[in-house]
């Protein structure tokens, strides 16, 4: 009797994990997938925030993915591990703090863990030869087999006929003319597939499903480095990143504050663990303080915070001031003009 | 992540149990009943007021 073979795929929920799982179900395979959290996540976070969203369905993408093909999804939190990943990678950064190559290394490296945890005999991903600069390029693929430790036993299905033979294919787990041969950074192989399969709905994430991959994100981050003196992070700091106006005044603090009034709810929730500032005269944002400041500092911060409330224009704008212990009072501030507030200011 | 905490929660629940996740994230009420038709679990009943969102299922065999 034949053992039947299973792979762990990972599974991001764009098109091409899908397609990777399909191609491989098809050869009789069971597939699970795998799907790591870092924290840096595109995928939902800001369209729960933002009221303009609030009534857009919303889906996790790899949840949604893998129901449409009939697989098991297993999701690992890998934030503080991913830490390393993010503060110093051995490869380096991508255009942005985008560190592609040791973020595969480092994902294809707990599949492993997984795949020999559970008994499961390879490891199968989307990726295509010359589709992503840093971690799909023929000379970096390899890298990836081997600082991972999986070796031959991870198949990239859609590109697998460019690349050497793998495990799976040797010992016959899977036919090798019924992989593919993509390669390149055009869409229309996976298009053509995916019609073929019946595919009308796919995850596509404008500007990738990373946020280090993204320039306001990343200098916002780099600034969040330099202003501490360290590269390390919390979970917050990656959340608060993504939410907001960011305004650094001075290189000991900063303000955030809220575009609309999801965000304001969302910043909300800070109120115990940051300074806060409202505006109470006029509408206008709610904004956290991050680090500490002097009493002339709070007052420039006021007038800032003013400048972007309806009484931007008025002589005068009462915003309450609370600290962590929730203790308020009122301040009286003139709003920064626009003139006054350098653009270097703005993160 | 909630639909995670969820995940790992019932990973040490037996079939049968009921679990109720009371999230700020108005995402779970699309995730969590996703997580569990995926991986076998059936969700009772959600709800939700102001700034909750509140998810009930059952633990399933699998």
């Amino acid at each position: 009797m034949s053992i039947q073979r299973k792979a762990v795929a990972l599974v991001s929920g764009g098109l091409d994990s899908m397609l990777a799982v399909r191609v491989i179900q098809e050869q009789g395979i069971h597939v699970e997938g795998i799907n790591f959290f870092t924290g840096f996540c595109v995928e939902g976070h800001t369209h729960a925030i933002r009221k303009k969203d609030r009534d857009k369905p919303k889906r996790n993408n790899a949840l949604w993915a893998a129901e449409q093909l009939g697989i098991k999804l297993h999701i690992v939190d890998i934030i503080e591990e991913y830490k390393a990943v993010v503060i110093n990678p051995k490869h380096g950064y991508g255009a942005n703090l985008n560190p592609c190559l040791d973020c595969k290394v480092f994902m294809v490296r707990k599949a492993r863990e997984w795949m020999e945890a559970h008994g499961f005999d390879f490891i199968i991903t989307g990726e295509v030869v010359g589709q992503r600069p840093m971690s799909q390029r023929k000379d970096t693929m390899p890298v990836v087999q081997i600082e991972s430790g999986v070796d031959d036993r991870l198949l990239r299905p859609l590109s697998a006929r460019n690349l050497p033979e793998t495990l799976p294919e040797r010992e016959g787990w899977v036919e090798r003319e019924k992989l593919h041969d993509f390669s390149g950074r055009s869409r229309k192989p996976q298009l053509a597939l995916a019609k073929s399969f019946g595919f009308q709905d796919w995850a596509t994430p404008a500007g990738g499903c990373c946020f280090l991959t993204d320039a306001h994100y990343s200098s916002r981050l780099a600034d969040l480095w330099q202003s501490r003196g360290s590269r390390d992070y919390e979970m917050d700091d990656i959340m608060l990143l993504k939410v907001g106006r960011h305004i650094r005044p001075a290189k000991h603090f900063k303000l955030i504050l809220a575009r609309e009034e999801g965000e304001g709810k969302f910043l909300q929730g800070y109120r115990r663990q940051y300074p806060t500032l409202k505006v109470t005269s006029h509408g206008g944002p709610f904004a956290l303080i991050d680090g500490e400041i002097s009493e002339e500092e709070l007052r420039e911060a006021a007038a800032i915070v003013a400048r972007y409330s309806q009484g931007k224009s008025a002589d005068e704008v009462t915003l309450e001031f609370a600290d962590t212990d929730g203790q308020a009072r009122d301040l009286h501030v003139k709003p920064m003009s626009p003139e006054e507030m350098p653009t270097e200011w703005i993160l | 992540m909630p639909v995670i905490r969820v995940q790992d929660r019932v990973a040490e629940m037996q079939a049968g149990d009921e679990l109720e996740a009371v999230c700020s994230d108005p995402g779970v009420l699309n995730d969590i009943p996703a997580w569990c038709r995926i991986n076998g679990h059936e969700v009772i009943a959600t709800r939700s007021d102001d700034d909750l969102y509140y998810v009930r299922l059952r633990v399933g065999d699998n």
